[in-house]
């Protein structure tokens, strides 16, 4: 075990898999020399040459659909697009090209690689860079979508996306890179992608989130148990594309109750997807209406108010009244 | 100094000109591989006119018409080895052909079979892409795997003029340009993209000169002149074989509509259509082949007949195999199917309300 960031997590796994499979080849902007812009790569191109860490032209678009490329001729590249608010410029190449490839070649030819996104609010960026998009890839079918909340979670998801067959987003929480140390183990481990983490067990009511918002979550919770006699479950979803229905299900049908925090805007957001699940198959469960918690349906905002605009302690508790209320 | 517009000039490599005649020095290609350009011409012509009357007759889906470009499809792709790759558009019936894809593959694709798409299956050609100029970044991808597992296998984008204003193309020649991949941008420059002309994508004069702002080499030639296509891409291979990409704009026709649904008449002069047909690629090979003493109007005969043969064997191959099932749809969207698509997958089986 060592004490590490989740971005040392991040960059250590890289260095790993990279050791264990020669196909494992990183591209993206300022990966190589600058070891990427928060230093997910540092020190691999030293270790791997510029052959395996390339240093790209600014072309996003480029960057996924050589990756498309590279790929559909047997190396898993991990490409990194600098922050997830500069995707668009990529859409096609990730959600017509990447993510259909197997389908439209009738299952013949697929696309083993990762794209590596930081995302999220809170860290006073200047516009687009903080974006939340991860929404729109849970429409795009043939893409998997996963984002780790922890330095742990980011080293066993990070490996299960690079050795997974299908495309992955993997999408990094910024504001996270360096919150915290937690112990990791540094020998392999794989976390199964599309599946649940449970962070907490509860019997009232069930909040689902995912991402940069788990930390924020657990904390609201822990304050609201000091003082209430509630008992509230977190699911940390860890994957939204695809989602993993039977653990949210069987944690609503128990609680009743269902809160949804995310940062990305709520209109058509993955909340909308949630909700609409638990209400195909688990409405008669419900004790009260499912409450989304989440960015408003503007585009992410100047800094001087952002801190109002993400789902914050306030907002959740907000939230979580409104469900426990019925 | 001031780098004026369109100064550089471009000059068209020609073998042959539009009778036939030998105008250029005659190429290093022997009589059987000048009789095998043409036997591919015919071939392309003969699947290209079925499948056009197929569509009318309801036999097939939309289906983009490659007449008039059979020289420049047929005449690069011959050039190739087997081991390269083809990164097609969706009108290079010609050069897949040429390259190993089956005819009944086409037709299982025009027909909409969900398995018309697997026809890099045994053949290194990619399956065919819709999305104008996003198959330049794959051939890159694919050139930069090549290059790093030291294959000396070259990746080829095949892409229209109306391609070439995609931010795509012009991304995927930098990068090729930058990591010195083994490319080639084959453009056929068939002067429209559907109702628009080549004058209305670019102000440059000509494609060809592109290649200039991203520092690899870039070439102009007849692309109805199938010597000229089949020498210009064979030394662009072997350039590009040596880590030198190479973009090669292909001046040809689309003598057809640009799909089974368009109508040509609505943007374009008949004089213009009538003037490029006097450049056809078959007619000047053929008058080659005569000239020279090595075919004659009875082989030739025969030979349009053994294509049609070919295309009806095709055809019926294709009409016979069992249709897509609506269940199948389910089944390539990821390795492992999860439950949601499993769920929905059941779903319509158990209604029993889709075939």
């Amino acid at each position: 075990m060592t004490a590490m960031t989740m971005i040392e997590a991040i960059n250590f796994t890289l260095k790993k898999e990279m050791e264990r499979d020669r196909n494992v080849i990183c591209l993206g902007e300022d990966i190589g020399k600058n070891g990427g812009v928060f230093r997910a790569t540092d020190g691999l191109q030293d270790l791997y040459g510029e052959d395996r860490v390339v240093d790209t032209p600014i072309a996003e678009s480029a960057i996924v659909g050589a990756a498309v490329g590279m790929a559909t001729r047997g190396l898993r590249p991990v490409a990194e697009i600098q922050f997830l608010g500069f995707i668009y410029e990529a859409m096609d190449q990730m959600a017509a090209q990447a993510s259909r490839i197997r389908f439209r070649s009738g299952g013949t030819i697929t696309a083993p690689m990762v794209v590596r996104a930081p995302f999220g609010g809170g860290v006073r960026t200047p516009e687009l860079h903080s974006d939340s998009l991860e929404g729109l890839f849970l429409h795009s079918p043939g893409m998997k979508v996963v984002m780790p909340s922890s330095a742990y979670d980011a080293k066993g998801l990070l490996a299960s996306a690079i050795r997974d067959n299908d495309p992955v987003l993997f999408l990094e929480p910024m504001k996270l890179y360096r919150a915290f140390k937690e112990e990791v183990p540094e020998e392999d481990y794989l976390l199964e992608i599309g599946k649940a983490n449970i962070l907490k067990e509860g019997e009232d009511l069930t909040i689902i989130t995912y991402g940069p918002t788990v930390p924020l979550v657990r904390n609201v919770v822990a304050e609201i148990e000091k003082t209430q006699n509630l008992s509230i479950e977190i699911i940390d979803l860890r994957t939204i594309a695809p989602l993993d229905e039977e653990t949210i299900l069987s944690s609503v049908q128990k609680t009743g109750r269902a809160v949804i925090v995310h940062e990305a805007v709520k209109a058509g957001g993955p909340g909308a997807e949630i909700s609409a699940l638990i209400n195909e198959k688990a409405l008669f469960h419900l004790t009260a209406p499912i409450i989304r918690v989440t960015g408003f349906d503007t585009p992410y905002p100047v800094p001087s108010v952002e801190d109002d605009w993400l789902p914050n302690a306030t907002r959740i508790g907000q939230g979580i009244r409104e469900v426990l209320s019925h | 100094m001031w780098l004026e517009p369109n100064e550089t000039v471009v000059n068209k490599v020609q073998v042959l000109d539009e009778t036939g005649k030998l105008i250029g020095s005659h190429p290093d290609v022997n009589d059987d591989e000048l009789l095998a350009l043409y036997k591919w011409m015919v071939q392309a012509r003969t699947f290209d006119q079925r499948a056009l009357k197929l569509q009318r007759q309801g036999r097939i889906g939309t289906y983009a018409p490659m007449i008039g470009q059979e020289a420049a499809q047929v005449g690069s792709a011959f050039a190739l080895k087997k081991q390269d790759w083809i990164y097609p558009s969706y009108r290079e019936v010609g050069a897949c052909l040429v390259h190993g894809v089956t005819m009944e593959n086409f037709f299982l694709y025009t027909m909409g079979h969900i398995k018309g798409g697997t026809s890099a299956q045994g053949t290194n050609v990619f399956p065919v892409q819709i999305i104008i100029g996003a198959q330049c970044l794959h051939a890159v991808g694919s050139a930069w795997a090549s290059k790093y597992k030291d294959e000396n296998s070259v990746s080829v984008a095949y892409i229209g003029d109306g391609g070439t204003s995609q931010g795509d193309f012009h991304e995927a020649l930098n990068f090729a340009g930058v990591y010195k991949l083994p490319t080639v941008f084959f453009v056929q420059n068939n002067q429209w993209a559907i109702s628009v002309p080549r004058s209305k994508q670019t102000a440059s004069a000509t494609i060809a000169q592109k290649a200039a702002a991203y520092g690899i080499t870039g070439i102009q030639v007849d692309g109805n002149d199938v010597l000229a296509v089949y020498s210009t891409m064979k030394e662009a291979l072997r350039r590009a074989r040596e880590g030198k990409p190479v973009l090669v704009e292909a001046v040809t026709y689309r003598q057809g509509p640009h799909t089974t649904a368009d109508d040509p008449t609505k943007y374009r002069q008949n004089a213009e259509v009538e003037q490029w047909l006097g450049k056809d690629p078959l007619k000047r090979m053929k008058a080659f082949l005569i000239e020279r003493g090595i075919w004659n109007e009875e082989l030739d005969q025969k030979e349009f007949e053994t294509a049609n043969d070919k295309v009806t064997k095709a055809f019926e191959i294709a009409a016979n195999t069992p249709s897509s099932k609506t269940v199948e749809v389910f089944d390539f969207v990821y390795e492992q199917k999860p439950s949601q698509l499993a769920e929905q997958q059941n779903s319509i089986q158990v209604e029993g309300v889709v075939k």
